[in-house]
């Protein structure tokens, strides 16, 4: 768990960051969202103590983080940034174990380690472990930037930007991997990004920043329901509110019992492109399937049109 | 920007109608041109009674036994027509090592033909046409080894090899007739006591620079306020002329001499050694602080970034991050100061410092130009030495992330 509790940054008399107070579960994603310049980044490096607060404290599990030195915090704290910051003189694999290495693990763990991940992020590791990373395309890099940042098994991972400079299918790919490895680690994560789609699909809370201040922090559901302002209401996208919605949940939760005909829906996709896909087959119904092939039931255009309307 | 022709170097030597096309190499033909200028026009050693007398200067055909003439003629011409022609390079390189190798032999033959039996005041030195050729081949050389593009370990090797041959024709009393080994065989001990002292000078001083001046480059790289004023200061003394600076540390170094206990001791005095030392050291501040800050400003952001972010000391990121990325950058600072050090080092002699500048400047007052000579060749030689090593370990050190490909 990470308790930010009143953080405030100013520099020069300027505060970039005003009085922020919020909770992040343990196993969850946060995304925080912002125009440029609200204090996302200086928020985010005040958790590992990149950036030292003016005032406030912020817990991680109870613990200040200044109970510790920054670097210290910093090893056990995943940091992944825009542009992946791989160390170019060192291989995939020095570069994924270089926390490892800092901590002084054996060797043999830390080889352990690297294949690992590597192989969790489909990189093939005889093909890439000593491959330098200008030999790498983008998201290759990018794969390797986030393995880095998860090498000693954080407990919380920070994120800022991580998929800004990847094109929109390998954006896809990456966030859907992320959210995979997430589940499957259960890492803590926050994440930074002016991507709003980015931020539905991955949020469990969204935190939305404006000129320093938080201004809303909730589900994404909530934030469509009830924006706290209208500049809350303006990210969003007042036309694309139905859609915001059905992007949060799976296919596999709007499953209905009854038949239907044609090509099954993956249960893992989200409802918006089970919508897509419905209109665009110019169908009602669609059946839904579980990884496996078993059919779970159908998704109805009636029952996402249902889903899309307005919370009441 | 196609034009309409023939590719370059694609077309082969016969055309199809069956004409043969002869085609040349740009600068083999310059250097034909001065090899047949060297050779036909140009006086390829010189002859004087004795070593202070104005000399006689004579033709490659004078200067050596009839057969031995033609035959070195024949051999000139040979290698000019490979250098002419557009010709493979490793023919080429052979050629320029067939050159070298063809006139170090020949000037030695001279010395001994030319010199009358018994006379030991006669000196027979090589003359312009010598030095023509030898420049040529050296040119020659060069230019086919940089198209070779041979990785550092192998241009480590044919310097080894060149320094060897080198080796081989001093010792084996080829060039005993020549007049610098006349004078070298007069001051055998002299000259290495010389050696010794210029190289612990050009050496010592840069060790000292990069001893002081990596710590003060970090240092300016890390707090931003000093940068500007060190490397002005630096540029400053750079400006100096060298005899002039000799001049400024006379006064401070001699009263430390008087005043400090025991400096006199270690050999700190006005003049000597010592002022010739702080004088190097301080002309190679500037490239070794300059190139340091200059090194690590060009490591890139992000991964200084990533390294504090995933909880590097700021010891562990200079070490591990910013030094490796900075180190070409910071050897080629060191390489240009090795090779100046080498020169200046000559300089020193003029206060007493030692090194291969004694023989210039003794030379240079006896009107000798042989002693001149015996300074001088050595220093090119080291001078010329150290920047090829130097480079390869540079390029050894620089593209790791190139080489990674095939290591
Ligand atoms: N070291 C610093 N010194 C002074 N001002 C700073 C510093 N770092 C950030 N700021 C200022 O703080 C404000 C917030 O910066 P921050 O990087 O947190 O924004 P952001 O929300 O991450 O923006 P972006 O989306 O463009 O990355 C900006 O106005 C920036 O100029
Ligand atoms: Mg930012």
């Amino acid at each position: 768990m990470i308790e930010i509790d009143g953080i405030t940054k100013r520099y020069d008399g300027i505060t970039v960051v005003n009085n922020v107070s919020m909770t992040i579960e343990p196993r969850t994603v946060t995304v925080i969202v912002g125009t440029s310049g609200s204090g996302k980044t200086t928020l985010l490096r005040m958790i590992n103590r990149l950036v030292e607060p003016t005032a406030g404290a912020i817990r991680l599990d109870g613990d200040d983080n200044r109970s510790m030195p920054g670097f210290e915090l910093r090893r056990r704290i995943g940091y992944a940034i825009q542009g992946h910051g791989l160390f170019p003189h060192r291989t995939v694999a020095q570069n994924i174990a270089t926390v490892p290495v800092l901590l002084g693990w054996n060797k043999a763990r830390i080889d352990a380690k690297v294949t690992e991940l590597l192989t969790l992020f489909q990189l093939d590791p005889a093909a890439f472990a000593n491959r330098f990373p200008h030999e790498l395309s983008g998201g290759q890099q990018q794969r390797v930037g986030v393995a880095r940042a998860l090498a000693a098994e954080p407990n919380v991972l920070l994120m800022d930007e991580p998929f800004g400079a990847l094109d929109p299918i390998i954006r896809a790919k990456a966030q859907a991997d992320l959210l995979a490895i997430q589940r499957l680690l259960g890492t803590t994560i926050v994440l930074v990004t002016h991507d709003m789609d980015e931020a539905f699909h991955l949020a469990h809370k969204i935190a939305v920043m404006d000129k320093g201040a938080l201004v809303q922090y909730g589900r994404p559901a909530e934030l469509v329901k009830d924006p706290a302002t209208a500049f809350v209401q303006t990210l969003i996208g007042t036309s694309e509110r139905p859609f915001r919605l059905l992007s949060i949940e799976t296919a596999g939760d709007a499953v209905e019992p009854g038949p239907a005909e044609g090509q099954p829906l993956a249960e893992t996709v989200s409802q918006r492109d089970a919508l897509s896909e419905l209109l665009w087959s110019g169908r009602a119904a669609l059946p839904v399937a579980a990884t496996d092939g078993t059919i779970l039931g159908r998704v109805t255009l009636e029952g996402l049109t249902r889903r899309a309307a307005k919370p009441q | 920007m196609k034009r309409p022709g023939p590719q370059k170097g694609s077309r082969p030597e016969w055309d199809g109608d069956g004409s043969l096309s002869i085609r040349f190499d740009k600068l083999g033909v310059v250097i034909a041109l001065l090899i047949a200028y060297a050779v036909l026009a140009a006086p390829f050693a010189t002859f004087r009674a004795n070593r202070i007398v104005p000399g006689d200067a004579k033709g490659i055909l004078q200067a050596l036994p009839a057969g031995a003439g033609m035959l070195l003629l024949a051999l000139m011409a040979g290698v000019a027509l490979v250098v002419l022609l557009k010709t493979p390079t490793r023919l080429r390189l052979f050629a320029a090592a067939a050159g070298l190798a063809a006139i170090a032999v020949f000037i030695g033959m001279a010395a001994t033909f030319l010199t009358p039996p018994a006379n030991s005041y006669a000196r027979v030195s090589p003359a312009s046409g010598f030095w023509i050729l030898l420049f040529s081949f050296a040119l020659l050389a060069a230019d086919s080894i940089t198209r070779m593009r041979p990785l550092p370990l192998v241009r480590l090797l044919l310097l080894v090899m060149t320094l060897g041959g080198a080796a081989v024709v001093l010792t084996s009393g080829l060039w005993d007739g020549l007049s610098i080994l006349k004078e070298y065989s007069g001051r055998a001990d002299v000259f290495w006591l010389e050696a010794g002292r210029h190289v612990t000078l050009a050496l010592g001083s840069l060790f000292a620079a990069v001893l002081v001046g990596l710590p003060l480059g970090i240092l300016c790289h890390r707090v931003a306020p000093l940068r500007a004023g060190v490397l002005n200061t630096l540029n400053l003394i750079q400006t100096i002329p060298s005899i002039a600076l000799f001049g400024i540390l006379i006064a401070p170094l001699g009263w430390i001499a008087v005043n400090v206990p025991g400096a006199a001791a270690i050999g700190i005095r006005g003049i000597g050694a010592a002022p010739a030392f702080v004088a190097l050291f301080l002309y190679s501040l500037l490239p070794v602080v300059a190139n340091t800050v200059v090194g690590l400003a060009g490591v890139p952001r992000e991964a200084n970034e990533a390294a504090r972010g995933i909880g590097m000391t700021d010891r562990q990121r200079l070490f591990g991050i910013e030094f490796p990325l900075a180190m070409p950058v910071i050897l080629t600072g060191i390489r240009i100061v090795l090779v100046q050090n080498i020169g200046l080092a000559t300089i020193a002699a003029l206060i007493g410092g030692g090194g291969f500048g004694v023989f210039v400047f003794q030379g240079i007052g006896q009107t000798a130009m042989d002693l001149v000579l015996l300074g001088a060749v050595p220093t090119v030689v080291l001078a010329f030495a150290a920047a090829i090593v130097l480079d390869a370990l540079i390029e050894m050190n620089a593209p790791q992330r190139e080489r990674g490909r095939t290591a």
